[in-house]
């Protein structure tokens, strides 16, 4: 961004939209937006409290759980498809679909079947984030030079090799960025999942948040899940970063 | 001394001179599909310690034929015998030199020329020991650790050759190996080659479209007709190894052969 005709780094951007925040919340412009001091208070004596700690280790539970079985099961089956002419018949059609779907809106039908309490959370960590890793690892797979497997096969190696030693790592950078796209998006499922169930973690957090018109309490727990998607997501990214120096070379 | 080249029928070789054939190639005819006919009944030996080129215009399955050799593709019908043994698959006194390198970039240059012993589960310290010498042997001593990326296209191309020579193979199979190398990298590239391999001792079958190339590097040449691939001719250029790379290529014998062969393939043009 140039101001004036000075360069201004994307990081001051952010404190004039927050100065602007300030401003507004001193005026009084809405009753849903206290000014930005006030949340970052709320939000240090937030962290503090027992609710919102028990609230966070499950969520933090429910979020690694299902990123670890969406992690795992969005790579086979994109690697499955990738290399199966028939599988990826069988089951491109239903990934494409559940990856473009509104999930959302499954989320009630989700508490049916799994009642109101963490396996709910984890189903839809899982629903929300697996079929972007299972696209992109596709994605990663079919843009292995068909050299590379000929290379493993005149050298000799067996099928177990060829897919830890050279399949995998050859397909790690569009993996990876499936992954980051995976965990925003379970992020997004938590969120709607706990204020759809709304009786477990944060999501009961924001609804009495807003029900009792506590606006700080409610702009402070927005702010910290913000940081938590963006703290992973960069996570991620600098993950990405160091396999791009291949990415772009493989041929 | 040099002769002039003598151009050999599309039959076996002459017993009296050429050394046993490690690999014979008996009746390979290959499909793609149902309509295209890559080859046609292949009958070839390649003698052990030579270096035989597979020479012809684009489409007349010179790889194709490489490619049977090395058990990556199956022929239609027909046999490849190495040692004797036909062969099923890739094996172990096969290695093979690939075209766009085929380098794991995300390894170093270390653990790509080791690769190929990794695979066969040689520890660690003693595969990266054979891995150094190779890579001093192709001359990229300085470069153990750097990454395929940082390295020129000579270079990597020069990996993968160590690649192939640290699995200690009898025989090297290269896929137009100079084809991605720019012209002054290629010829130096062929020099250090044709080198590596009197130090080494191995048979190679070298797949090239550069007529010159072929003659410079072979012990025999053997032209292809376009698809459906069959053999031409095979010629053997007589052209002294002890002479000078310069001297070669002013050579009367070496300009002759390239002269030769270009009368056959530029028919094929029409």
């Amino acid at each position: 961004m140039t101001l004036f005709g000075t360069r201004i780094p994307p990081a001051y951007s952010l404190l004039i939209w927050i100065g602007l925040w300030e401003i507004a919340g001193h005026l009084e412009v809405a009753f849903i937006l206290p000014p930005f001091s006030a949340v970052v208070m709320e939000l240090f004596e937030l962290v503090q409290r027992t609710g919102f700690q028990v609230a966070a280790w499950e969520t933090m539970q429910a979020f690694i759980i299902g990123m670890a079985i969406a992690i795992t099961g969005g790579i086979m089956i994109g690697f499955v498809m990738g290399m199966y002419p028939l599988a990826n018949s069988v089951l491109g059609m239903w990934v494409n679909v559940f990856a473009s779907a509104p999930l959302s809106s499954l989320v009630p039908v989700i508490m049916l079947l799994f009642g109101l309490g963490q396996t709910t959370i984890i189903v839809i960590v899982v629903l929300f984030s697996i079929w972007i890793i299972a696209l992109d690892t596709y994605a990663g797979v079919k843009h292995i030079s068909p050299s590379l497997f000929e290379m493993g096969r005149s050298f000799g190696a067996n099928r177990r090799q060829m897919l830890i030693k050279i399949l995998f790592w050859a397909a790690l950078p569009e993996i990876l960025a499936g992954v980051r796209l995976g965990l925003i998006r379970a992020v997004k499922g938590i969120v709607i999942g706990q204020l759809l169930v709304s009786v477990v973690a944060f999501g009961r957090m924001f609804r009495t948040f807003s029900d009792n018109f506590q606006f700080e309490e409610f702009w402070a727990l927005t702010l910290i899940l913000f940081v938590f998607a963006l703290g992973f997501s960069s996570a991620i990214g600098w993950l990405e970063q160091k396999v791009e120096y291949y990415a772009g070379t493989r041929t | 001394m040099m002769a002039q080249a003598t151009a050999l029928k599309a039959a076996p070789g002459d017993p009296a001179t050429d050394p046993a054939p490690i690999i014979e190639v008996r009746n390979i005819t290959k499909f793609y599909g149902e309509d295209v006919h890559a080859l046609d009944s292949i009958n070839l030996d390649f003698p052990v310690g030579q270096m035989t080129t597979l020479l012809g215009p684009s489409g007349c399955g010179k790889t194709t034929l490489l490619k049977i050799i090395a058990g990556l593709l199956e022929p239609s019908s027909g046999e490849v015998f190495v040692k004797g043994k036909p062969v099923t698959g890739p094996g172990p006194e096969r290695a093979f030199v690939f075209q766009d390198f085929a380098l794991l970039p995300w390894a170093t240059v270390v653990r790509n020329v080791a690769f190929g012993l990794e695979l066969t589960g040689v520890p660690k310290a003693q595969r990266e020991d054979k891995a150094r010498h190779y890579i001093a042997e192709v001359g990229l001593s300085g470069f153990e650790n750097k990454f395929p990326h940082e390295l020129s296209g000579g270079m990597r191309q020069r990996v993968g050759l160590a690649r192939a020579l640290a699995v200690n193979a009898d025989v090297l199979l290269m896929d137009e190996p100079f084809s991605a190398v720019d012209e002054q990298t290629r010829r130096k590239f062929q020099e250090d080659l044709l080198y590596l391999l009197s130090v080494e001792k191995k048979t190679v079958i070298f797949v090239t479209h550069s007529i010159e190339e072929a003659v410079y590097v072979s012990d025999q040449i053997v032209i292809l007709s376009p698809r459906p691939g069959r053999i031409h001719s095979k010629i053997r250029p007589e052209i002294s190894r002890t002479a000078t790379p310069d001297e070669i290529r002013r050579d009367k014998a070496y300009l002759d052969t390239v002269e030769e062969i270009w009368t056959n393939l530029r028919k094929y043009l029409d």
